[in-house]
């Protein structure tokens, strides 16, 4: 059942919200052990939500557009009284005092949140092993993980314990779980969603997303929490898209280009390393269906791509070393004592901080250190620039962009923990949208050889939304 | 300034750039990300084959300019909930060790 | 003044760099109160605490606040970006300081002083202020505290940082350029320029050179400096140590120091080896500021007349010097003065009682008044003395000098009556107006004091000194 078609029997009082929550805590309660796809289950909160919502119905009120329908945040989202860990001994038992403005949007809208989801600590890695609270699996393959850093939102949204979830995005960290466990994850353009109380990684990069198991569900969400909000600089200032009302246009007479430099395969020297024979196929069988659809579907050169995951893998740190320079004893979080302050603030964040922000955080202070700052920091927004003007001639000739979410299928847990290098490639495909601030999305399509299943991504220019949305609902559609 | 000479960053930066961020690491842990992190800066050397003399850097990836607010009062009054999730208060204020030394 | 050598041989070189905070309502990033005192934590709100998710919006007063600035600077106004400034320190929330780095709103300026020099400005940008640790046990002193704690209302506070080119020479031109600063500040309402609560804060750059030589000597950055004073004598401690260093042979290391008001030193926080590494970055989650030139224009129509202008304008209206004006617009009576001349008052005597009369405020005393005073006085109908104390019953209870003049029974004294006092007093003291009339003019002046002095025991004062003196002249050309 669609959630748009829930929130409607909701509203219309032919169910109540009472037992859309009960259906999904009983099925968190039967495997979230094996999953671990949450940090807080929120059970008793979101069970009172909805009965309030059912009054508020029953006396002839409207709660809005996600009536009763649970949604699960990742856990980097503040949520006024209520844990928001970052996935991070540091901020164990840290409620914030106020709620990110994605998530005032949804009590808006009727929604209920039924928990806080796992994540790499402070959205850093590809695979939610990084979570101090110990790692999310893929609901799918539990040999296998969900990828990240928003593991937990995906593998909710997969396991049905949830039918919507948010995510934020720095590199990937929506699209490439999505991809991983099968469903929808949408990276919006830059300053689409405001990033209020989305605790920062790379602000520059930041986006707060959708998970869902339709294009249909993941769209109504965008649409909820879309918009401007005076309290994020970056903000757009415009309403939030209609999507909806587009879905069922399809593709006919679009141009679709498929992104050479990230389809590895016989022309390795002009791309990027490591996308798996299988990934490929796929991509190659969903521009196939985009055709068959009417669209006009041809290759795509975006050359300066190849350098995205260099240029991120200094921007981002470089970015996250200040965001990150907060948590320091002081004002909230864990404190680990000193004889001096700055002695505390030392104490306090080797203990509360894991490797994978460690090694960012130094990476970044590095980048952003003198007589380094033009040669790494300098140069990665030059390259953003680069990147941005390649898009740009591109989105002359082409409407929309495809590639492959994810290089490959969802890897074993364990295989890339004590490798970052090899970790970091799984976003090679993801980050140059993030560098761009460009929208894009991945697409369950198929399955890889391992019978896991590929996400096909589909790329737009800012602001675009709409159109990329048309095209994943075809693909959707065709999908094997 | 282009890359410097030998873009591997030896143990020492690494010690230094740890002692900026305010962590400390044993020597394993410093051996270990040493070598993880040149590994990164090794591969950002991809970089260095880039003509990128005229081109602007980008810091916000959508344009926007004179984004501003009003100069009125808000109402987040949040004085309570903060001072109670605080790790060390003492008469209304964050109590730390002693601050030894001015500001940098 | 500069031509005065503080060490004999040579040159004091001087660069100030103020903070000032902008009189907001709210903080520079967030809907907080910028309000000064007030029990501590109270202007707190999630993006001054720099709490996790928060996110700064600019605070479009504090930019037309700079925007007046950088005008009554005559500084170049220009796009801008803010950066992230990264330490860490206790009072910092976020543990970076968001400030404008590399591309200040106000680029370059000048600054006229009282007496028509020009110190360069650099530039004069927006960043936002920290909050403020207190050192508890060991007498307060930061190096013996047990522990320190910590409140943030002070914490985004937005501050201008108006930074000077190296152009004055001693202590009193840099005491006069924070002073003209202040009034500048003060009078365009960008800021209350208090320095003892520390919402004008003074940093200053110091180096000496052998007078005649031209390159810069290395400058040691001096802070902590609280009150005009402080400022003065920091620079004279300062200059001399440093001088003291090279005459024995020691070269000046380049450092941070603090000035310490009880010892009357300067000490040694860092050197520029130690200089910290703040990692400055754009701030991603600004967007650049551009005022557009109808933004400027709006606001330069909007700014209230600067102590420079004002000093020229009654320069003007009083056919003086611009540099003879500084006290009367430092004392805020400019208006009063411009009024009182256009009213017909005589200028000198408008200003000599402003500069002695006045000191403590005009009181009840308005233009009009004031103007038919000077006029009664210039008249003949008072005195100088009796025309004083007219003044202060104008300043005590405002009302018209005619009445008050007659309330103290001051009758202009008939010449004629004058004349008879003066013949009997030459009569009586021949030998006086002997040397009067025959002696040097050192003798002359003697005498004539004399004979003022005997004019005004007899009549109470109420004779008018000038005519007594015009009387003595005429005598004596008789004689």
């Amino acid at each position: 059942m669609s959630v748009r078609s829930t929130a409607a029997a909701v509203r219309a009082g032919e169910r109540s919200a009472l037992s859309v929550v009960e259906e999904h805590l009983a099925a968190i309660d039967a495997h979230e052990d094996e999953i671990h796809a949450f940090n807080l289950v929120l059970a008793d909160e979101s069970l009172a939500r909805a009965e309030e919502l059912d009054r508020r119905i029953a006396d002839g009120g409207d709660p809005g557009p996600l009536a009763g329908v649970p949604v699960a945040l990742k856990d980097n989202l503040c949520t006024r009284g209520i844990d928001t860990t970052c996935g991070s001994r540091i901020l164990e038992g840290w409620r914030p005092p106020y709620d990110a403005t994605a998530v005032e949007r949804l009590a808006e809208a009727g929604a209920v949140v039924i928990g806080k989801t796992n994540c790499d600590e402070f959205a850093m890695g590809s695979s939610t092993e990084n979570s101090a609270f110990g790692p999310t699996l893929n609901p799918l393959d539990t040999s296998r993980v969900p990828g990240g850093s928003s593991g937990g939102s995906a593998a909710a949204v997969a396991a049905g314990f949830a039918p919507l979830a948010l995510g934020s995005d720095t590199g990937g960290s929506i699209r490439q779980p999505a991809a991983l466990c099968g469903t929808v994850g949408v990276k919006p353009t830059y300053g689409r969603v405001s990033r209020y109380g989305l605790v920062a990684f790379g602000s520059s990069l930041d986006q707060i997303g959708p998970f869902a198991a339709t294009v249909e569900d993941a769209a109504l969400l965008l649409e909820v929490i879309g918009g401007h909000d005076p309290r994020d600089s970056t903000s757009i200032p415009e309403a939030s898209p209609d999507l909806l009302g587009v879905l069922g246009q399809g593709v006919e007479g679009l141009r679709i280009g498929i992104i050479t430099e990230l389809m590895g395969g016989p022309d390795r020297a002009a791309s990027v390393e490591g996308i798996a024979d299988d990934v490929r196929a796929r991509v190659e069988q969903a521009a196939e269906a985009l055709a068959t659809a009417g669209a006009t579907v041809e290759h795509a050169s975006v050359p300066s791509t190849i350098y995205g995951l260099s240029a991120y893998y200094l921007i981002a740190p470089a970015e996250a070393s200040s965001n990150l320079a907060r948590f320091d004893g002081v004002r909230f979080g864990l404190r680990v004592d000193g004889d001096t302050a700055p002695e505390m603030n030392t104490a306090t964040r080797t203990a509360g901080f894991g490797d994978e922000v460690k090694r960012r955080i130094m990476l970044g202070t590095y980048a952003l250190s003198a007589g380094y700052y033009d040669a790494y920091y300098g140069r990665s927004q030059k390259v953003r620039t680069l990147i941005q003007r390649d898009f740009a001639r591109a989105y002359e000739t082409f409407d929309l962009l495809l590639s492959p979410t994810a290089p490959t299928t969802a890897f074993p847990v364990g295989e890339r923990t004590d490798d970052p290098m090899m970790m970091y490639l799984a976003d090679v495909c993801t980050i140059p949208s993030n560098l761009a601030g460009h929208p894009s999305m991945s697409v369950p399509f198929g399955t890889g050889d391992d019978g896991l299943p590929v996400g096909v991504q589909v790329l737009a220019p800012a602001l675009d939304e709409a159109t990329m949305f048309r095209a994943a609902a075809v693909l959707e559609g065709a999908a094997p | 300034m282009t890359s410097p000479e030998n873009p591997r960053l030896s143990r020492e930066d690494v010690a230094h750039v740890a002692d900026l961020a305010r962590l400390a690491l044993t020597d394993d842990e410093l051996d270990a990300f040493t070598g993880q992190l040149a590994d990164v800066l090794d591969h950002a050397a991809d970089l260095d084959a880039l003509d990128l003399d005229d081109v602007p850097p980008m810091a916000n990836p959508f344009p926007l300019v004179n984004v501003l607010r009003a100069d009125e009062p808000g109402n987040d009054d949040v004085r309570a909930e903060v001072l109670a999730a605080a790790p060390s208060v003492e008469d209304g204020r964050f109590r730390v060790p002693p601050v030894l030394g001015e500001a940098p | 003044m500069s031509d005065q050598a503080l060490i004999p041989g040579w040159e004091v070189v001087i660069g100030l760099e103020v903070h000032a905070e902008l009189a907001t309502v709210t903080k520079m990033f967030s809907s907080a109160l910028n309000r000064f005192g007030g029990e501590p934590n109270t202007n707190i709100d999630p993006v001054s605490l720099g709490l996790p998710g928060s996110l700064p919006v600019l605070n479009e007063k504090a930019v037309e606040l700079a925007i007046r600035v950088g005008l009554a600077l005559e500084c170049v106004i220009q796009p801008s970006v803010f950066s992230r400034k990264n330490y860490f320190y206790p009072d910092m929330p976020k543990d970076f300081q968001i400030s404008q780095y590399d591309l200040p709103i106000n680029g370059v300026g000048s600054l006229e002083l009282p007496d028509g020099r020009r110190i360069g400005i650099e530039r004069a940008h927006l960043e936002e202020d920290t909050g403020k640790s207190t050192h508890v046990g060991g007498g307060g002193r930061i190096h013996e505290a047990g522990h320190s704690l910590i409140d943030y209302n002070r914490a985004g506070v937005p501050l201008i940082e108006i930074v000077s080119a190296p152009d004055m020479r001693c202590a009193e031109d840099a005491r006069a350029y924070v002073s003209e600063l202040r009034a500048i500040l003060v009078a365009i309402g960008a800021s209350d320029g208090k320095m003892e609560e520390g919402s004008m804060r003074v940093d200053c750059n110091v180096s000496v050179r052998r007078e005649g030589t031209a390159g810069l000597g290395t400058r040691c950055e001096v802070k902590n400096i609280n009150s005009l004073r402080s400022l003065g004598r920091a620079i004279e401690y300062e200059a001399r140590r440093q001088v003291d260093l090279i005459e024995s042979g020691d070269e000046v290391e380049q450092q941070t120091r603090h000035w310490n008001e009880d010892d009357g030193r300067t000490h040694k926080l860092r050197s520029k080896e130690e200089a910290y590494d703040y990692r400055y970055f754009p701030e991603p989650d600004l967007v650049p500021v551009e005022p557009s030139d109808e933004w400027i224009a709006e606001v330069r129509a909007a700014l209230p007349m600067l102590p420079r202008e004002r000093r020229r304008r009654l320069a003007d209206a009083a056919g003086v010097e611009p540099s003879d004006t500084a006290l009367t617009v430092e004392r805020g009576m400019d208006d009063l003065a411009v009024d009182a001349i256009a009213a017909g008052a005589d200028a000198a005597r408008v200003l000599v009682h402003i500069a002695n009369n006045l000191a403590d405020g005009v009181g009840k005393l308005t233009a009009a008044p004031f103007a038919a005073l000077v006029a009664m006085e210039t008249g003949g109908d008072l005195t100088a003395t009796q025309a004083k104390s007219v003044l202060a019953d104008l300043v005590a209870s405002g009302g018209d000098p005619a009445t008050h003049a007659s309330t103290h029974g001051f009758e202009a004294m008939d010449t004629s009556e004058l004349e008879a006092l003066v013949d009997r007093l030459i009569a009586d003291h021949p030998d006086d107006w002997a040397g009067f009339v025959g002696g040097d003019d050192k003798e002359r002046k003697k005498k004539a004091g004399f004979f003022v002095g005997q004019v005004m025991k007899a009549t109470r004062g109420q004779a008018d000194g000038r005519i007594v003196n015009e009387l003595l002249a005429r005598r004596s050309a008789e004689a």
